[in-house]
């Protein structure tokens, strides 16, 4: 296998087998034991145990299956603890905890808001899931990319888009980051490098590969110091799509420093996972091209943190890209318009059990590494923040007229030759914006 | 989004009666029906005649529709005949397209027309050119249906019009309703069409209710391809509409009735083929036209239209063709930009006025 030399991904956790599978249910069988036992020996891969559902709903057995393995009962590293027992110094535990905090705070806020009728259209929203976007984006450095889907808001967030420019964009306000112009769905920032934001599944993927490409092209071909890295987001419905598998076939065929990350919530609005996939081991989809795959469990943000820094410096390395499926949880719906009727609740609160923050909370009092008053403080200076973001947005003024025909284009002579001659552009009174032919 | 009220203002036909009067003096014959009961009780009453017509999309099944249009479907029919698919449009659209050819008949829902962009290969270069490349040995009876255009603040990447492109292609027919009667009547008639067909509906119009005749809840119902509907009659200004923007039509023609200005307006019903001879002859009738869209400006279905006018009407024109249509941007999420660049009722008014030379109110001449 062409990635054998450089698997040297450091496996968190042993493995926890034990798992009922239920005979009767046909999706499930190829998750049977000998599938998976089977792997190559040169690639660590973390398998995943599956445990069916228990609850006896009138639903379909197919729709259901959780993770088994621990989480937070573990504490140590197999191989890379090298001088200390934890993973983390109270510094990054304090930051890591801040980040995912503020993610769940502020889509909590988002949620009330759009009840209000402050925001408005598609707002998907992340709880649940915070310990991926905290576990890799805070790993990166300003100049990395991070490319997501429509569910965006958190990742812009972990990479530094202040809360008050989010929270705007979603009010549709001229403060926003993209002067209300995208929306919930396409959070774009140039100075903390975030790419989008895109509505389409899969839209993203070759976005981020070419933005790794461009990485490497500025370091081969343009000779500078450049070793940025590409994260692209998405989630396990766009694993089944076209271009998640040629992206993963160029981002090999040309090494390009770009970590894949699957956020697998099991779910694709009504579609669970297994029932749209043919083998639903995601990970398995990285080595067929030639890149390790990995799962890891995606409720902690420790194992995260841990599988993200050596994908992440393997990209830096120049050794390639790396499939990274994270199994995590989205505890709404799959948008605010969502109903939500098809997942069963057993697993719901199952998952809510596993909720990434608590387990940190925990981690962290358990080795003592803070109190609860400093955690309290940071909770308290999350909620101020989320607060003043909702104010800010809520005292901005929305877009202006003249703003509707503004960037279009980079250069707006694109617009054409006005009936006078001139460029239309150059006509003053072109930009107090029409809606006429 | 806005009240619609094409529904008072005699969506089946009663076009003559003033604007004012309410439904309750022909209610007799008025059953309400939304345009989501109408497309499921199309898609029913086919799949239920004919086996080999199957359903196919995402959340068609399990979910119910992600608008809810296959609700019941599931239940009714099975997994086989309501097939849920993975996100994979260019893929499973394919698979239609290979069904298509191979003698079943499949309706693809799009969960947006939006998200078809990634299966245009499929629906373009197999679906639409096959039967003329195979020389007429392979034809296609496959309907392509999903919500079109902009809803309420979704955004650019949600929010296109696909009428003119897909209007723009030979081998395709391509067909728009507005109300219930048109939902379910062109929904079975593309259904029952031996070609491909792109079926364009609007996610704001599917809770919108319609009074309908007993006529078009017969299992027979179908409405002719390519006939356009004259939703009210007039004799100063042709308004020609289609999907939501006959509702604004019939609205903006009811205020303009008030001014004395008498507006004809028409629903197109099918973009192509595009009921030429009937737009010519209520131009020739009238005069002047006015044609509103929410789509793009550049080669939009007006453009076409106004195309047709001068070839075959010119000499019948008193005043120059005004097209109303969405802004030339890229849709934007902020709500007041997004109205902004959407048609208003004012919009059509204004340019019904500058039509008739009236932009000031005046008495009417003619």
């Amino acid at each position: 296998m062409a990635c054998s030399a450089t698997a040297q991904i450091i496996q968190p956790l042993s493995i926890n087998s034990a798992r009922s599978v239920d005979n009767s249910d046909a999706c499930t069988k190829t998750l049977s034991p000998s599938s998976f036992l089977g792997s190559t020996p040169r690639i660590n891969k973390k398998l995943f145990a599956v445990n069916k559902s228990i609850s006896p709903l009138a639903r379909r057995p197919t729709t259901v299956f959780a993770v088994s393995s621990d989480v937070v009962k573990e504490k140590k590293l197999k191989s890379n603890s090298s001088l200390s027992n934890l993973l983390i110094t109270k510094k990054e535990g304090l930051e890591l905890y801040e980040d995912m905090y503020l993610g769940r705070a502020f889509e909590d806020m988002c949620a009330q808001m759009y009840y209000r009728g402050k925001m408005f259209g598609f707002v998907h929203l992340y709880n649940g899931q915070e310990a991926v976007s905290t576990g890799f984006i805070k790993l990166l450095k300003k100049e990395d990319y991070v490319v997501s889907t429509y569910r965006d808001h958190v990742h812009s967030l972990s990479k530094g888009v202040p809360a008050r420019e989010v929270m705007s964009e979603l009010f549709g306000k001229t403060t926003g980051c993209c002067r209300g112009q995208g929306g919930s769905m396409h959070m774009f920032s140039k100075e903390h490098n975030v790419l989008g934001g895109f509505a389409f599944i899969g839209e993203g993927i070759p976005v981020a590969t070419g933005a790794a490409f461009t990485s490497k092209y500025k370091r081969e071909v343009l000779k500078e110091d450049c070793d940025e890295v590409a994260l692209a987001f998405f989630g396990d419905g766009t694993c089944n799509n076209g271009q998640f598998f040629e992206c993963l076939n160029m981002a090999a065929l040309w090494k390009l420093p770009i970590v894949f990350v699957v956020e697998n919530n099991l779910w694709a609005i009504g579609m669970s996972h297994v029932r749209a996939t043919s083998d639903p081991q995601i990970w398995k989809k990285g080595p067929a091209f030639g890149m390790p795959g990995i799962h890891v469990d995606g409720m902690d943000v420790l194992k995260v943190r841990e599988v993200a820094k050596e994908a992440i410096d393997r990209a830096r390395r120049g050794e390639g890209p790396t499939l990274v499926e994270c199994e995590t949880y989205r505890f709404r719906g799959h948008s605010l318009a969502d109903p939500d009727e098809l997942r069963d609740p057993a697993e719901k609160a199952h998952y809510a059990t596993r909720d990434p923050i608590t387990a940190l909370k925990k981690y962290m009092a358990e080795n003592k590494l803070v109190s609860e008053a400093e955690l309290k403080a940071i909770d308290k200076k999350i909620d101020e923040l989320v607060e003043d973001a909702v104010e800010f947005a809520d005292k901005s003024p929305v877009p202006a007229r003249s703003q509707l025909l503004e960037n279009v284009f980079a250069d707006p002579r694109g617009f054409g030759i006005g009936p006078n001659g001139k460029y239309r552009c150059e006509d003053p009174k072109f930009t107090e914006g029409t809606a006429q032919v | 989004m806005l009240r619609i009220l094409g529904k008072k203002l005699g969506a089946t036909g009663f076009t003559a009666l003033p604007a004012g009067l309410a439904l309750r003096s022909y209610s007799s014959s008025a059953k309400q029906m939304t345009i989501r009961e109408a497309l499921k009780s199309a898609l029913d009453e086919e799949m239920a005649a004919d086996q080999s017509v199957f359903l196919m999309g995402e959340e068609v099944g399990e979910y119910q529709g992600a608008y809810k249009i296959s609700k019941g479907l599931l239940q009714k029919y099975g997994p086989e005949r309501v097939v849920d698919t993975p996100i994979t449009e260019s893929g499973f659209t394919g698979i239609g397209v290979g069904a298509a050819f191979y003698g079943l008949r499949p309706v693809v829902e799009f969960m947006t027309f939006n998200f078809a962009m990634q299966a245009m290969d499929q629906i373009i270069n197999s679906a639409s050119k096959t039967n003329y490349m195979s020389s007429g040995n392979i034809s296609m009876p496959i309907v392509f249906r999903g919500p079109n255009g902009a809803a309420a603040g979704v955004g650019a990447q949600h929010s296109q019009c696909y009428a003119a492109w897909y209007g723009s292609c030979p081998g395709l027919k391509v067909l728009i309703p507005y109300s219930s009667e048109d939902a379910r009547g062109l929904l079975k008639a593309a259904i029952r069409d031996p070609d491909p067909v792109v079926f364009l509906e609007n996610e704001l119009l599917y809770g919108e209710a319609f009074p309908i005749s007993a006529e078009v809840l017969d299992s027979g119902f179908c409405i002719p391809i390519g006939k356009a509907k004259i939703e009210r009659e007039g004799k100063h200004v042709t308004i020609t509409a289609f999907s939501k923007m006959v509702g604004f039509s019939l609205k903006a023609a009811e205020i303009l009735a008030k001014d004395g200005i008498d507006a004809e307006v028409i629903n197109l019903r099918s973009i192509r083929p595009l009921d030429r001879s009937t737009i010519n002859a209520s131009v020739r009738k009238t005069n002047r036209l006015v044609t509103v869209e929410e789509g793009f400006p550049q080669h939009g279905v007006g453009a076409e239209i106004c195309a047709s006018i001068v070839e075959d009407s010119f000499g019948y024109l008193d005043a120059p063709i005004e097209r109303i249509t969405g802004a030339d941007v890229p849709l934007p999420y902020a709500a007041n930009l997004e109205r902004m660049a959407l048609p208003q009722v004012e919009d059509i008014i204004r340019a019904a006025k500058r039509a008739c030379y009236r932009s000031l109110p005046m008495a009417a001449t003619a």
